[in-house]
């Protein structure tokens, strides 16, 4: 406790407690401060306290140095750093006090020694030395060392003196005339050790002489050497002379022929294919048969609708990949539609579009005063989409606007990657901020449109027109202008450009309209006031009934799958040129337009009762009462025994189409009218879609109602599908191919209970063999030829049945002119002739005598 | 002189002929239709390529002898016609056979 230190013996540690120093005035921090950490206690005024607290005062060990103490006052000094053990410290001389009080001037390495001289000083004392114990160590050191166990011996050896450094000779000595001079150790064959080889293997080859020669050069440092050189040309003179030498005659002559002869060669087949790389490309297709199922990549399902759902129509955007349009509609039959009506209001009805980077967010939704039945994207511009509605109005959006919101989807990673990350009940909001509303910008007019719904709206090349009487003239605006729409009813053309009615009184009904801001104003001369351009009705012949088309198929269609590159580039052109054409429809159409005179104005349509019907849409004239009526169908075929819900062109033929009704499929030719080119036999199941293969000429695809997909080949097999693969459990309604790049293909596959099904097409199904494409073609030749042979057959058998029916006929008469009398007659000579030939039988059997000798004669 | 030329000539129509040349049998061109550099270079390789085929079938069979020498390359064809006098040679493209 006490650490009286030894260098300065007059300090006495103390502990003053709290009573202490207010007695004595030193409490810490008000009395007794940094500045001033000591304070003068009187000796009168501790042997004070000393009397009245005796042992309990704080003073009480250092009682004897006080008594002691020579001076008056005593230095008192508060220890903050407990330097000396405790709170305070006693100076108990009157040195010390003086010193403390006023610290003389030593040089400052004293007083630093001093003050590195702390508590403890420590004095050197030399080690004594004390009698060494021996703790077993001298054992180890006595194993460890190595000493000698043998006494050493030594020679010594002397010489004369004089014989050391004589200069040496030395012999050659044979070793073994000399006994003991060495010791050997003979080598000889042990058996353990000797391996026979049973087997040599020698290579032997067959080499020219060789000779080796090396020779020894002087090799002095690496130095570079370089030739220059020009090459032995003949002078002009020199050329003429040999020129006109005979030897070079004669020789160029004689080679020429065989120069000539490889020349033809060279020209007559390609010299330079690869025979083993073309091998190879043939056998690929066939023998690469491990992977012919469509991958499923992913799959889309609204998750917040309300009713469940069915797709009714899909599109892949033409530009933009990974993007793919979806209508849905209401899964209700008309009884169910008509009693919910007023629920069904509230809802809206949705185009979804959904994009691969986001399997649970559509990236749009557009909205449509209706279910939608279908839609297209208009192939100049991909920001227009018209849809039919299934009340029978026809609606437009325009979604430029939104353009980039659809076109950033793939880069946009960082919004739908957090999506994911939260759980379901925290999107909700989130949704309605990603994917907006978009309400329409146009639609048609309800009572001059279809009163049914509308089942197939198509967009007409940009390449023509078609005016009120249905002729066609060409397009000067570079974009597609017109639509067509099929309904049960009747179908007709529309026109977004304003037909002859005069605009003032539109514009008027316009401004009672109130428009929403967000609602781009493209279509506006079109709402609600859109009429048809043309209707075209199908007569059913004499009867006034019409036939109900369900789907059509129209010419040039079939190129926007290859004239995507040409769709681009005017679409960029038109956006080029600062304003979108699209909103400038309402100038009207021009007037001076170049009518195309050999245009093909005929169409393929499918009816609901089955039916396949090639029209015309050119109206003519009636002659009888002037007006205009629509021709009469070339010609009509009932071969599906459903609704006819898909007539497509196929993606490399003009003239081939596919049709898909009810239970079977046929192929037809667009100049062969006798009947289809292939006609597929009745299937177990009812086929609901179809669509040609987007690469492969001779692939379609074919949708059952037990969500099974037939994949036909005609190559392979005609009479039924190459392949069947389930997808889904219920009804597919519709399939659409679609090329993204020479490696991917992607079909989509929509379904009864509205999921968009995205499946990977396999490389043996998107890619041609080599001949596939006239493989095909020979194909529908040979069918060509065998539907005229059929007719041919058929005719020839008419005849034939005709003649033989004459023939018939002519026997049938031959036989009722033979009377009765002619018979009796005919069964008398009979009978006569039959009792001779008994008469003779008998006599030869010599049962009969003959008796008469004449007749004897007469028998031999 | 009027014969060699129209030889020449009726060669060189050909379709596809690069070019054609006349060599000597130590290799230096007498005649030809391509310019100078190229025509050495073509002397100088030609000239000993040829050498050693005729000495190879010659050396299987010495009863036997070079008749052409065709090198087919991916880009052109090279048409050696060796004499004992001279050699010809011709260089011939690919481009017209592509598909």
């Amino acid at each position: 406790m006490n650490h009286r230190p030894k260098s300065h013996p007059e300090i006495y540690p103390l502990v003053l407690t709290t009573k202490t120093q207010e007695i004595f005035n030193c409490r810490i921090d008000e009395d007794i401060t940094d500045e001033q950490p000591y304070k003068l206690i009187n000796k009168e005024d501790i042997f004070e306290d000393l009397r009245n607290r005796a042992a309990v005062s704080d003073f009480h060990p250092v009682k004897k140095i006080v008594q002691e103490y020579p001076g008056n006052e005593l230095l008192l000094v508060y220890d903050k750093d407990f330097k000396y053990g405790l709170n305070f410290y006693l100076i108990g001389t009157e040195e010390g006090k003086e010193n403390y009080l006023n610290p003389p001037e030593v040089s400052e390495e004293q007083e630093e020694y001093k003050e590195y001289i702390p508590e403890d000083v420590y004095i050197y004392k030399p080690p004594v030395s004390k009698p060494w114990v021996s703790l077993g160590s001298e054992k180890e050191i006595e194993e460890a060392s190595v000493t000698e166990s043998t006494k050493q011996i030594t020679y010594m050896i002397s010489r004369k003196r004089s014989e050391f450094g004589a200069p040496i000779k030395f012999s050659d000595q044979n070793a073994s005339s000399v006994k003991d001079a060495y010791i050997e150790c003979t080598a000889y064959p042990d058996k353990n050790f000797t391996l026979k080889q049973l087997e040599k293997d020698v290579g032997m080859q067959v080499i020219p002489q060789i000779k080796d020669i090396s020779t020894q050069t002087k090799w002095t440092y690496p130095k570079n050497a370089t030739t220059q050189y020009y090459p032995r040309e003949f002078s002009e003179e020199e050329k003429e002379t040999l020129k006109q030498s005979k030897p070079l005659v004669d020789f160029l002559n004689n080679a020429s022929i065989s120069v000539e002869i490889a020349l033809q060669q060279n020209e007559i087949t390609n010299t330079f294919i690869d025979d083993w790389k073309h091998l190879a490309e043939e056998e690929g297709t066939f023998g690469d048969k491990t992977d012919t199922h469509l991958k499923e990549y992913q799959s889309f399902t609204d998750l917040h609708s309300p009713t469940e759902k069915m797709i009714t129509c899909v599109s892949w955007h033409p530009t933009i990949y990974g993007l793919i349009a979806v209508s849905v509609a209401v899964r209700l039959s008309f009884e169910d539609r008509v009693h919910f009506s007023g629920k069904l209001l509230l809802q809206p009805s949705l185009i979804l579009f959904w994009s691969f980077s986001d399997p649970i967010h559509p990236q749009l939704m557009l909205e449509s005063p209706d279910d939608i039945f279908c839609f297209k994207f208009c192939p100049s511009d991909p920001n227009i989409i018209a849809g039919g509605c299934i009340n029978g109005q026809i609606v437009m959006w325009d979604i430029t606007t939104h353009a980039d919101r659809i076109e950033n989807v793939k880069a946009g990673g960082s919004r739908s990657k957090k999506a994911t990350l939260k759980p379901m009940f925290l999107l909700e909001p989130e949704s309605n901020k990603e994917a907006m509303y978009i309400r329409h910008c146009a639609v048609s007019s309800i009572e001059n449109g279809h009163k049914k719904v509308i089942t197939d709206i198509h967009w007409l090349s940009d390449t023509f027109e078609i005016n009120r009487m249905g002729s066609v003239f060409e397009n000067r605006s570079g974009i597609c202008c017109q639509l067509v729409t099929c309904s049960h009813n009747m179908f007709w053309d529309i026109r977004p450009q304003k037909p002859l009615t005069p605009q003032t009184t539109e514009k008027k009904k316009e401004e009672n309209i109130e428009i929403p801001f967000d609602v781009p104003s493209t279509f506006l001369h079109l709402d609600l006031s859109w009429k048809p351009l043309t209707k075209v009705r199908l007569s059913k012949g004499e009867t006034s009934l019409d036939h109900c088309p369900t789907k059509i198929s129209l010419k040039e269609d079939h190129l926007l799958c290859k004239t995507q590159d040409k769709v681009l580039a005017q679409s960029k052109t038109a956006k080029a040129e600062e304003m979108n054409p699209y909103h400038n429809l309402e100038s009207g159409m021009p007037n001076l337009l170049k009518p195309i005179d050999d245009f093909c104005t005929k169409f393929f349509v499918g009816t609901e009762e089955g039916e396949v019907i090639y029209t015309d849409w050119k109206m003519e004239k009636d002659p009888e009462t002037g007006r205009l009526m629509p021709k009469k169908p070339v010609s009509l075929h009932t071969i599906h025994d459903g609704i006819v819900h898909t007539i497509q062109r196929s993606p490399f033929y003009d003239d081939i189409i596919l049709t898909v009704g009810g239970w079977n499929v046929a192929i037809w030719k667009e100049s062969v009218m006798t009947g289809p080119l292939l006609q597929s036999c009745c299937a177990p199941k009812r086929y609901t879609s179809g669509h040609w293969s987007l690469t492969r000429p001779g692939v379609f695809y074919i949708g059952r109602e037990d969500g099974y997909i037939d994949i036909w080949d005609l190559l392979e097999k005609t009479h039924e599908p190459a392949q069947s693969q389930n997808i889904c459990i219920t009804m597919i309604t519709c399939i659409k191919p679609w090329i993204f790049s020479s490696k991917q293909q992607f079909i989509a596959i929509a379904d009864y209970y509205g999921t968009l099904h995205i499946l990977e097409i396999p490389w043996t199904l998107s890619r041609p063999s080599t001949n596939e494409m006239t493989s095909i073609n020979h194909y529908f030749e040979r069918e060509v030829k065998h539907l005229e042979y059929v007719e041919q057959r058929k005719k020839i058998r008419e005849q034939e049945k005709k003649e033989m029916e004459q023939e018939m006929a002519k026997k049938k008469v031959k036989i009722y002119q033979k009377s009765k009398e002619q018979m009796e007659a005919e069964l008398k000579m009979d009978y006569e002739s039959y009792l001779e030939l008994e008469k003779t039988v008998l006599i030869n059997l010599g049962l009969i005598k003959v008796t008469e000798k004449g007749s004897y004669s007469d028998v031999m | 002189m009027a014969e060699v030329e129209e030889t020449l000539k009726r060669i060189q129509s050909h379709k596809g002929v690069i070019g054609t040349m006349v060599v000597n049998a130590e290799g230096i061109p007498i005649r030809t239709t391509l310019d100078n550099s190229t025509t050495v270079q073509y002397a100088g390789l030609l000239h000993h390529l040829t050498m050693k085929a005729k000495s190879t079938v010659r050396d299987i069979d010495p009863q036997n002898d070079l008749t052409f020498l065709r090198i087919r390359s991916k880009k052109h064809e090279i048409m050696v016609a060796p004499g004992n006098l001279a050699f010809h040679f011709l260089v011939k493209s690919s481009f017209y056979f592509a598909r």
